[in-house]
């Protein structure tokens, strides 16, 4: 059973990023979208996301800003996921089970090459 | 979706979709009166009495007009299955509550599902929200704000994999603790 942090324990965790944060000269954000409209969230968009966020604490990616929005408008292709890398055009995919999202965070986000085969739309 | 959880979460977007900075989530197991309480209160913008009317009724709202989920008819028809209710108190500019009661030992009802991954989702998706998780079970309670872990980490994102780690602990120790009364001494 893990014992709770305290905001101590956050305050270094905080140095440790900051200490990160200035290692790397960052060219700019990775940008991660889900979709979490009720058609979403029926598709499975929470489990989607939860997929995108355990990939970025179990790899340590860091420079990551993960959000949720609502209606995407785009219902018959939920779940939904968009990335937006610096300097690139926003990419839209669609029925991004947990699997997918995973493969798009290695090759996509992580790896800077574009899925296409789940890609959507242009 | 089959989850309290889930609902939840489709309930806490239309709070952020009427632009609330502050949402408060409160669920509550009253095991001696066999009830279970959820409670989403935002200070969002609110709505009139008839947009109200509107958003619990799935045959009056139509598809193209609606701001709000049509996941509030879904919700309210799961509550009522389970000799409950769910009820919306709102006021234009002041915000909206809510509620949502369950009996709680109904066969029919929902379990409470994933929250940590419903708390998760909110807090990390939408970091500019001020949330507050409260989980009472009889008389324990456990209860979160984002607000400190926001102040301590000072402009470092949420999304930093070792401060997501910290949240995601957080929640599910306090989570673990406040259940724990509902295991029968005698089952020890």
């Amino acid at each position: 059973m893990s014992t709770v942090k305290s905001l101590d324990d956050l305050k270094k965790i905080r140095e440790e990023a900051l200490k990160k944060q200035q290692l790397k000269e960052t060219s700019g954000k990775k940008e991660v979208i889900v979709g979490m409209g009720t058609v979403g969230i029926a598709a499975g968009a929470r489990e989607t996301l939860k997929a995108i966020l355990e990939t970025i604490e179990k790899d340590n990616l860091s420079d990551i800003v993960v959000r949720q929005t609502g209606n995407i408008g785009l219902d018959s292709f939920e779940p939904i996921v968009q990335v937006v890398l610096p300097g690139e055009e926003k990419v839209t995919y669609g029925r991004v089970t947990p699997e997918i999202a995973r493969q798009i965070m290695a090759e996509h986000v992580v790896g800077g090459k574009i899925v296409e085969a789940y890609k959507i739309e242009g | 979706m089959r989850e309290l959880a889930l609902h939840i979460l489709d309930i806490a977007e239309n709070s952020i979709a009427a632009e609330a900075t502050r949402i408060r989530i409160a669920i509550e197991e009253d095991l001696q009166k066999d009830l279970l309480k959820i409670d989403i209160e935002d200070n969002g913008k609110g709505m009139d009495p008839e947009t109200v009317a509107k958003v619990t009724d799935p045959f009056v709202t139509s598809r193209t007009t609606r701001k709000v989920g049509l996941g509030i008819p879904f919700f309210k028809a799961a509550a009522e299955a389970c000799e409950g209710s769910l009820t919306i108190h709102s006021q234009s500019g002041k915000g909206t509550t809510v509620r949502v009661i369950f009996r709680h030992s109904h066969i029919d009802r929902m379990p409470l599902g994933d929250l940590v991954g419903t708390l998760m989702t909110l807090i990390i998706g939408t970091p500019e929200i001020n949330w507050i998780f409260e989980h009472r079970v009889n008389d324990r309670e456990f209860l979160f704000d984002d607000d400190p872990i926001k102040k301590t980490l000072d402009g470092v994102p949420l999304s930093e994999p070792a401060v997501m780690q910290y949240i995601r602990e957080t929640l599910q120790a306090g989570m673990a603790d406040v259940r724990q009364t509902t295991t029968p001494v005698s089952e020890k």
